[in-house]
């Protein structure tokens, strides 16, 4: 199939979009980690007392187990060692003061905004959503939040949440991902510099979507950004986060740790568009995307939902998962990963049913295209007390070329009889006579590709708030170019 | 200028020599078919039309509108006008019938210079067309093919064709699988397409389509040649006597039919 192989070529080819680099001024701190690292992010931070004992702990822990050479080795990726002494952990735009509006932020950074496709002027922006940005290691604007207020939402940095709602804070932050539960997650508790946190009050239905968007600009730096939403009683949140990095030739760590509260009757809907540097088609580069992401529904009926298409970072590490702790609450997964080029993933969930009737949903769908490596990795648990749980998982793999390879590793275990488990599974390749059969309508390889690869994730797509949905298809159509021949 | 001009095509597939010089002339408004037993050459005579990749062209030339077809890409050919109705369609699933078919429509007025349709203007003509085919509007909202019958299958190819108005359209076995109610609606929807302007190709094993579809000309294929040509009797003559009757001829040097 020579003109199949050509067109998946030039697709892996393609230029990533994102990769300028934006020239400002940065207030920096040395590479490497120790404790003084960890005071000094927290004293730049102007944190209270708590943060810093929180920090120092989660170091401590962190150090152990690197000392014992715990960095976990499970996953199906291959990197080279990571040299932690090596990075820096703190790198914000340098301002002088505290922003009093955005007109105060500095140009270049509102400009990068721009040329992203988020406009943070709150005049341009995207109807109905409101937008935290995350450059480098600080949270440089949030938007929409007078009107946010007026609802009772709280929608701000994590920095300010700390400031302004420290009860809040102490209350939840480690809750659901605590300093102990793995090698990364110890290491983003320790130095993670910003990140969103939201707030929605009891019976409050959110008024727009929540945005977070990350960029990584500086250079040799990683990002270590934490998010916590809180939904309470009877509350409803659809938050969305987005990321990309410049073009860099060496590997930038990203470890960030997601936490979601849904109490009682509560509904959280979380999507992620990732989009970081993949690399280059040599697989020179490109961001390690190792993130812990877990939601607790501790009340019943609560239902949280995460949704994720992953095209971009060299590796990715995730595993959104559901702690389902509330009587009749609700865990669903959707993912759509993709690997082209030389790009790795391992990614998936876990379930855990500890409740009555609780019920999980599962579906991922895995497109390898060019070497790329493309591995699920999912875990559903039916603890004893669990009666009458319920999960259904699906997971489909798409291959595209001869070159890459897709695994699937299910881990299910049940301790409560009356569980009702399915599980499907399929693996196809992009078949020469479907891509014929749509060139002989009319339709280009490129757009007959991008086009039976659509379809093949629209499970998942269906699932993301429409605004997204449409760049979705998008972004995925792009970091396909050049896969197909 | 003739619609399309065969002449002496050699084609080969994996290794093996399946069309041996093929002949044939195809002008505007007129219909052929292509009779042969399984195994002539007949599908592989329709996917080198529609450009498939898998088909060598070792010798001869395909001349559409004058232009090289063999020079053409697969969805360049159909963008010029050219259509396959495939003998087994495959299923897409997650792409909607009605979205891929104007997605291709699209593609194609694109090729041609013309505005895109827009789903305000596509769908009446949509809806025309499927009252032609006699399918359910239902069907049209499911993934493309998926879980459709044989005959929904085949139904759906002849729909593709009304709406994409080619100026050559082949027809490869559409016959296979359909049962006799099936049969007169999918003969119904391609005679309403004959025109003045457009030539069809209709490849097919049996005579029983031609009672149907009345070609002006028949061409028997025989292990890679064209050993008879004739008028719509010449089917007929095929039914009643079989092809072991031809296979004869097949011994022949090419041309000796003439």
């Amino acid at each position: 199939m020579s003109t199949e192989m050509n067109v998946v070529h030039d697709l892996a080819n393609r230029e990533y979009e994102w990769g300028f680099v934006t020239r400002i001024e940065e207030d920096r701190i040395p590479k490497g980690l120790d404790e003084n690292v960890i005071r000094l992010i927290s004293e730049r931070k102007g944190e209270p007392a708590f943060m810093l004992e929180w920090r120092l702990k989660a170091y401590r822990h962190w150090a152990s187990l690197e000392k014992s050479g715990a960095e976990p080795q499970w996953a199906n990726v291959k990197f080279p060692p990571i040299d932690y002494q090596n990075i820096v952990y703190y790198s914000a735009p340098k301002q002088k003061k505290q922003l009093q509006s955005l007109d105060e932020l500095d140009p270049e950074i509102l400009r990068t905004y721009e040329k992203l496709g988020i406009p943070l002027a709150e005049q341009k922006m995207l109807a109905n959503v409101a937008v935290d940005a995350v450059f480098d290691s600080v949270s440089v604007a949030t938007t929409f939040k007078e009107k946010l207020a007026e609802a009772g939402v709280i929608f701000c940095s994590f920095s300010e949440a700390v400031k302004n709602h420290p009860e809040l804070v102490k209350k939840y932050l480690g809750s659901v991902v605590p300093h102990t539960d793995n090698f990364y997650a110890a290491l983003n508790a320790a130095v993670f510099s910003d990140g969103s946190f939201v707030y929605v009050p009891k019976g409050v239905r959110c008024p727009m979507e929540l945005s977070t968007y990350f960029r990584i600009n500086a250079q040799e730096t990683g990002q270590f950004e934490r998010t916590l939403i809180v939904a309470d009683e009877g509350a409803y949140v659809s938050y969305l986060e987005g990321c990309t990095a410049p073009i860099r030739d060496e590997n930038q760590l990203h470890a960030a740790v997601v936490e979601l509260v849904a109490l009682d009757n509560a509904q959280i809907r979380y999507s992620t568009v990732q989009n970081w540097y993949p690399g280059d088609k040599n697989g020179k580069g490109g961001i390690y995307n190792f993130v812990t992401k877990r939601g607790k529904c501790a009340g019943k009926n609560s239902k949280i939902s995460w949704t994720q298409v992953e095209t971009g970072s060299a590796i990715t590490w995730k595993y959104p998962s559901c702690i389902l702790q509330g009587d009749n609450s609700v865990g669903e997964f959707y993912s759509v990963a993709l690997t082209n080029n030389y790009q790795q993933a391992d990614t998936g969930t876990k379930m855990i049913h500890l409740g009555k009737n609780t019920k999980s949903t599962i579906v991922s769908k895995g497109i390898s295209a060019g070497h790329g490596q493309n591995t699920y990795r999912g875990q559903v648990k039916i603890l004893k007390g669990a009666e009458g749980a319920r999960n259904y998982t699906q997971c489909d793999s798409l291959l595209i070329g001869e070159q890459c390879g897709a695994h699937t590793f299910p881990y299910i275990e049940v301790k409560n009889s009356s569980a009702r488990m399915e599980h499907e599974a399929a693996t196809s390749k992009i078949g020469e006579d479907q891509l014929f059969y749509l060139q002989q309508r009319g339709l280009k390889t490129e757009d007959a590709v991008s086009m039976i690869v659509n379809g093949f994730c629209k499970q998942v797509f269906r699932e993301l708030p429409m605004e997204f949905a449409v760049e979705a298809q998008k972004l995925l159509s792009i970091s396909l170019e050049g896969s197909v021949g | 200028m003739s619609l399309l001009e065969i002449r002496n095509l050699h084609v080969n597939v994996d290794g093996n020599e399946i069309l041996k010089g093929i002949d044939l002339t195809v002008n505007a408004g007129e219909v052929h078919s292509i009779m042969g037993p399984n195994g002539s050459g007949k599908s592989t005579l329709a996917q080198v039309l529609a450009r498939r990749d898998a088909y060598h062209v070792t010798e001869g030339s395909i001349l559409f509108e004058g232009r090289d077809l063999l020079e053409m890409k697969p969805e360049e050919a159909a963008c010029e006008g050219l259509f396959l109705a495939f003998q087994y369609p495959v299923e897409i699933p997650g792409i909607g019938n009605t979205y891929f078919l104007r997605s291709a429509l699209n593609a194609q007025r694109k090729h041609r210079g013309q505005d895109e349709m827009d789903a305000m203007d596509f769908l009446p003509m949509f809806r025309e067309k499927l009252a032609l085919l006699e399918m359910d509007d239902k069907l049209m909202s499911r993934s493309l093919n998926e879980g459709f019958s044989g005959g929904e299958k085949k139904r759906n190819e002849i729909l593709q064709m009304a709406v994409l108005e080619p100026k050559l359209a082949i027809l490869d076995e559409t016959d296979s699988g359909l049962d006799i109610d099936a049969l007169r609606i999918v003969a119904h929807g391609v005679n309403s397409l004959r025109s003045p302007e457009r030539a069809m190709l209709v490849v097919t094993h049996y005579q029983r389509l031609l009672n149907y579809i009345v070609p002006d000309f028949v061409h028997v294929l025989v292990d890679g040649r064209i050993v008879r040509s004739g008028g719509k009797e010449l089917a007929l003559e095929l039914e009643e006597k079989g092809y072991g009757w031809t296979e004869k001829e097949a011994q022949q040097p090419v041309g000796a039919k003439a």
